[in-house]
């Protein structure tokens, strides 16, 4: 996609024509409704789907507005804000790095697991920072420890990541079911689940609200991301790798050091956003529960250009959709996976409206080079590029 | 251990690990299609979903376990024609439209099965067999193998089938070459983006049939998120068997006793929880990839879009 707009670029210069560089505001403006477009585009054809099954849309979105936001809403949206970010901010090291880390469930689920299994038995009997720093680490350990095999199988043969990290995702779902069921199993109870924190050694909340000091935490983590993604010479060197792994090992750059960080960091952003999901809002961890927020998140990463501070109004907006959305289905009859659909609605107009963009010569694609380049010889033991 | 040996545990082992297999034989088959035209398609497990859904749908309503079949055809094609614009026809990202046929896949089926049967899905009866005569009365092996759908024989037949038309028609060669150099292929007078929307289509039918498969004789019902993963794991056999139609079938096989050993293991005295033995196929092909990889081929021009006089 870069080469073509070069090119074009450069054959109008060569022509001796006068480059009609656009301002600033036209150029930002472009961007903008590149990225808001499919959004509004989706939930214009997710409405027509609702009417096709006999659903008022218009209803319907007032209702995720009224459950979402109106009437205390908002804390909920803000409260679900948390988990999403951290996603979202693991996400977005590795796209820079062009890697594919799509085992997010199982990296959440690994330290949500162990988070609500060890939980109650540290934070009643520990200081409470020492409990949670212990806690943290030990999720966020684990998100990074489930991206360890896929690595250092990417980094040393060169192994389709896509593939690795799902089935690390499903040996990590499978795994934290196994624990929830066995050994943090709460006796006392019926189904399946761990035993729960006691209510007021949960993560303090802000003020009289009930929003909880970990969307802080995921706010501040934003900062410290966008910082060194922006200004570091780690953010530099995956930015360099997603771009172009041949250029990247030209310039000396360690390709196995940068996979295998920028990798660890995604896990353990990942297992953080467990950590904080657990102790700030759930509690506990039942059998066979899996929120699956990676999935949702995805296309909000791409949409905000892998920036890591564009990225949050993107997830507000998501948290407001399923928080109200959750409900408003349900009062419709419809079941939540109807998110599903309007989130693979908005991946979709985004590929579309990308294409028409790119005809129409607007701005930078969503995707690094590099994250094609990581498909071209998946399976295959890449000589070159090490 | 002697449980292990019994002639029950072996029967049900055997019966159940076909039965599981043939949904991940058919949709690994197609994905080797799309795979050597150059096409990777992570939306497999949404194709799925709405081909064992429509077909679920169409042996209910129809009663028909072979309207039933097409229907689940239909269903992989709907996908498939998503994945065949976008993907073939713009040239857009591979992995970002399979996400999200997987995603639109997994949603839309459960809101369907919602309005439609308000939650629970009717059961279906069991299909009917076909015996081969004389083989199937082989102890043991006899009645679990040859006594089986008549798409279970089909379907072996499509293996010997595509082995040939990838080795020995133009068909085939065209594929290879949509994947190894599609440049060479377009120069040749064959439009590349035929060759890989045929490809795409093929595989989007063969998963919905897979699918289809998995509902009705799998199952007998439709249940959301019912594939599991088999989608992927697909991916992964089409992989490790370098796109070979009878290796395919071979690793189908492997996988299908990984994911029916948990059932069959309830005929035996062992005991192992479900959620361990549910690892099974995973940890396999982890440890398959670990010890495989590097014996792996796939096309160069994997997942690159093919534009005429492009870069």
């Amino acid at each position: 996609m870069a080469l073509e707009t070069e090119t074009t670029a450069d054959a109008a210069l060569a022509a001796g024509a006068p480059t009609a560089e656009p301002s600033r505001l036209v150029r930002w403006w472009r961007t903008a409704m590149r990225s808001l477009a499919p959004v509004i585009l989706a939930l214009i054809a997710g409405g027509l789907l609702m009417l096709a099954l006999g659903r008022n849309p218009v209803s319907f979105y007032v209702n995720v507005w009224q459950y979402g936001v109106a009437s205390g809403g908002w804390q909920n949206s803000a409260v679900l804000m948390a988990p999403l970010l951290l996603i979202a901010l693991g996400l977005i090291i590795v796209f820079r790095a062009g890697i594919w880390n799509l085992g997010y469930d199982g990296q959440y689920l690994m330290g949500a697991a162990l988070v609500a299994g060890l939980g109650p038995s540290i934070l009643p009997s520990w200081p409470a920072p020492l409990a949670y720093v212990v806690l943290f680490l030990v999720a966020g350990g684990t998100g990074a420890l489930w991206t360890l095999l896929p690595a250092v199988l990417k980094a040393w043969y060169d192994i389709n990541e896509i593939i690795t990290t799902l089935m690390m995702s499903f040996i990590g779902i499978g795994v934290a079911n196994i624990l929830v069921k066995g050994p943090f199993q709460d006796p006392t109870v019926n189904i399946p689940q761990t035993r729960t924190i006691p209510f007021d050694k949960m993560l303090p909340d802000l003020g009289s609200t009930r929003v909880h000091i970990g969307v802080i935490i995921a706010l501040g983590a934003v900062i410290v991301v966008h910082y060194a993604l922006t200004r570091t010479s780690f953010g530099l060197r995956l930015q360099v790798l997603g771009a172009n792994p041949r250029t990247a090992r030209h310039v000396g750059i360690n390709l196995r050091r940068v996979i295998v960080t920028s990798f660890l960091w995604s896990g353990f952003l990942v297992g953080i956003a467990a950590a904080v999901d657990i102790l700030g809002l759930w509690a506990y961890v039942r059998a066979n529960w899996n929120p699956a927020y990676g999935d949702a998140v995805i296309p909000f990463v791409f949409l905000a250009r892998l920036n890591a501070l564009v990225v949050v109004p993107f997830i507000a907006f998501y948290a407001v959709l399923s928080t109200g959305g959750d409900l408003a289905a349900q009062q419709v009859n419809l079941p939540t996976d109807f998110l599903l659909v309007l989130v693979a609605l908005i991946l979709l107009f985004m590929t579309v409206i990308e294409y028409l963009g790119r005809r129409r010569d607007m701005g930078q694609s969503y995707l690094s080079p590099g994250l094609k380049e990581a498909l071209r010889h998946p399976l295959v033991r890449r000589r070159s590029a090490q | 251990m002697n449980g292990l040996l019994t002639q029950s545990f072996l029967t049900a082992l055997i019966a159940g690990s076909i039965v599981a297999a043939v949904p991940l034989m058919f949709t690994a088959l197609g994905e080797s299609v799309s795979e050597r035209a150059g096409v990777l398609n992570i939306g497999l497990e949404g194709m799925m979903l709405l081909g064992a859904f429509l077909g679920f749908l169409g042996a209910y309503e129809l009663h028909s376990m072979w309207l039933g079949f097409l229907a689940g055809i239909a269903g992989g094609l709907i996908g498939a024609v998503v994945m065949a614009v976008l993907s073939v026809g713009m040239g857009l990202d591979q992995i970002v439209v399979g996400i999200a046929i997987t995603l639109a896949g997994e949603g839309i089926t459960s809101v369907l099965l919602q309005a439609k049967f308000k939650g629970t899905s009717p059961g279906l009866g069991n299909p009917a067999t076909v015996a081969i005569p004389g083989l199937s009365r082989i102890p043991v092996l006899g009645h679990s193998v040859f006594d089986q759908p008549l798409l279970v024989y089909l379907g072996v037949g499509l293996i010997g089938l595509m082995a040939w038309v990838f080795r020995s028609t133009t068909w085939g060669l065209n594929l290879r070459a949509a994947g190894e150099k599609p440049e060479a292929l377009d120069a040749a007078g064959v439009s590349v983006l035929a060759v890989r929307t045929y490809a795409v289509l093929t595989t989007g039918a063969l998963a919905g049939l897979g699918g289809a498969y998995l509902a009705i004789v799998g199952a007998g019902t439709f249940t959301p998120f019912m594939t599991q993963g088999q989608g992927f794991i697909a991916i992964v056999i089409a992989m490790l068997a370098r796109g070979k139609p009878l290796w395919v079938g071979v690793s189908s096989f492997v996988f299908g006793i990984c994911l029916s050993i948990a059932t069959a293991l309830q005929l035996t005295n062992i005991n192992i929880s479900t959620d361990v033995i549910n690892l099974l196929p995973f940890v396999a092909i982890m440890v398959a990839l670990v010890l495989f990889a590097r014996g792996n081929y796939l096309p160069p021009a994997l997942c690159q879009p093919y534009v005429r006089g492009g870069k």
